[in-house]
């Protein structure tokens, strides 16, 4: 029986849509509207001055090469500590435990579910168990920083893990990146691909990052930013933050896309 | 309700921590009849190797077939057959490598006549707030790709950027993010 009028209803209450896997395939994906991703040029953050291009894009119509995409669950063999970062080495990681979840959605609403959700983070201290960072804040030998998951029939996805630290970095005198999480997910199209930065609420280096300041429309910037649960929160355990994702959807009429 | 997308950030310089996996630029298991190394490098502004990207493949196999359970027409029946290819590195020389086959051809636009043999490409490096995506077409498809609706509609002069070359044993494609010989970007 098709799911594809399946309902289930989203944290605000209001009813969503569920996708059906083969129903609903779109055939074109809605364009990100001018603003809504950070320039490639972005000249306060320096390492973008060559690596940016400087000829135009060339406009590239959706074709079945950009609407399919990857399903990894079989290459990665995901387990549950995959999605726990707390428990992936011998010992407890030093810092505030936290569960960090939400849901990937598409720009209908929709919940993308079976989509992996990869994740890479600092420590407590901010350090990177990466061997060039070198800046002198304690490596946790009980830490390594990286998860992985599928989100489930709601598409929803969960990490358990350490509050990430701020850290210094060469952009600028006295730069620091604010807390975040690094977040890569593949949707289930090619046009859906997107790595981006999770963020904690008032933290106070925002208004000094220009990775962040990189988008310049404040409520994109505020989409990245996650918020905190206190109803998640377990107690004398761990507290909750959640952060919901939104890829590109279906392009709303054929006639969006002319070619 | 139309909800906004969640803005793109840079991977940043340590994404080495959660983004390689073993094998993963393994687009088909090795020993696959017809396999091809597909090898290039990435070049910045200055024309210097970038040795911290990640660079991913998507491609239909050699039937024009994706490895797509979403119902895409036809789903690859090649065994172990992935379409999926990414290589990360943190400090290499700049250069990737993909095991791959190459492409069958697929329908163009509005299912309209067949594309040429193409595989689609996502880069990503720190100084890079989102991704930029590339195609890779091939040398020796001369015909087909005179008649890429795709290719057609790149500027002649740059439509070079977009073609590998042949090597024994495969293909060798470069990237140039910037400068002389920029390679063709798309906006999708
Ligand atoms: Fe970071």
């Amino acid at each position: 029986m098709s799911t594809a009028h399946q309902q289930t209803e989203g944290d605000g209450g209001e009813v969503r849509q569920i996708y059906d896997p083969v129903a609903d395939t779109p055939r074109r994906y809605r364009r990100d509207p001018p603003g809504a991703q950070p320039p490639l040029d972005h000249p306060p953050y320096k390492s973008t001055q060559l690596r940016h291009p400087r000829e135009p894009l060339v406009y590239l119509p959706h074709t079945v090469t950009e609407i399919t995409g990857p399903q990894l669950d079989r290459a990665l063999q995901l387990k549950d500590t995959d999605r726990d970062l707390t428990i992936q080495a011998g010992g407890e990681p030093i810092g505030e435990r936290i569960i960090v979840s939400g849901h990937v959605y598409d720009t209908e609403g929709k919940p993308l579910r079976d989509t992996l959700v990869e994740i890479w983070q600092a420590n407590a201290a901010g350090r990177y168990d990466h061997r060039w960072d070198r800046w002198p804040a304690p490596l946790d030998p009980n830490f390594h920083g990286a998860g992985r998951c599928l989100t489930d029939s709601e598409g929803r996805y969960e990490f358990t893990t350490i509050k990430p630290g701020p850290y210094p970095w060469g952009n600028h005198y006295n730069a620091w990146r604010p807390a975040h999480i690094h977040f890569s997910l593949l949707g289930r199209a090619f046009t859906q691909r997107l790595v981006t930065q999770m963020y904690f609420p008032g933290d106070p280096f925002f208004p000094y990052d220009p990775i962040f300041n990189s988008v310049r429309d404040e409520q994109a910037r505020n989409r990245m930013i996650s918020t905190f649960n206190i109803h998640e929160t377990q107690p004398n355990w761990a507290h909750a933050y959640n952060w919901d994702i939104y890829l590109r959807g279906p392009a709303e009429t054929p006639f969006e896309e002319s070619f | 309700m139309i909800f906004e997308v969640t803005p793109s950030q840079t991977v940043g310089p340590y994404f080495a921590i959660g983004i390689p996996f073993a094998g993963g630029n393994l687009v088909v298991p090795d020993g696959t009849p017809g396999q091809i190394r597909i090898t290039g490098t990435i070049y910045d502004g200055h024309n210097q190797p970038i040795p911290d990207h990640v660079i991913e493949f998507w491609q239909p196999d050699h039937q024009g077939r994706f490895a797509d359970i979403y119902g895409h027409g036809e789903q690859s029946t090649l065994p172990g057959f992935r379409g999926f290819g990414r290589y990360g590195v943190e400090d290499g020389d700049g250069s990737y490598e993909m095991l791959t086959i190459k492409p069958g051809r697929v329908p163009g636009p509005n299912d309209g006549p067949p594309q040429a043999p193409h595989i689609n490409v996502t880069l990503m490096a720190r100084g890079m707030l989102h991704r930029v995506v590339t195609r890779i077409y091939f040398q020796d498809e001369r015909q087909a790709n005179t008649q890429d609706p795709i290719l057609n509609t790149v500027p002649a002069a740059r439509r070079d950027t977009l073609i590998a070359t042949a090597t024994p044993g495969g293909y060798h494609f470069d990237i140039h993010l910037q400068g002389h010989g920029e390679t063709v970007f798309f906006d999708i």
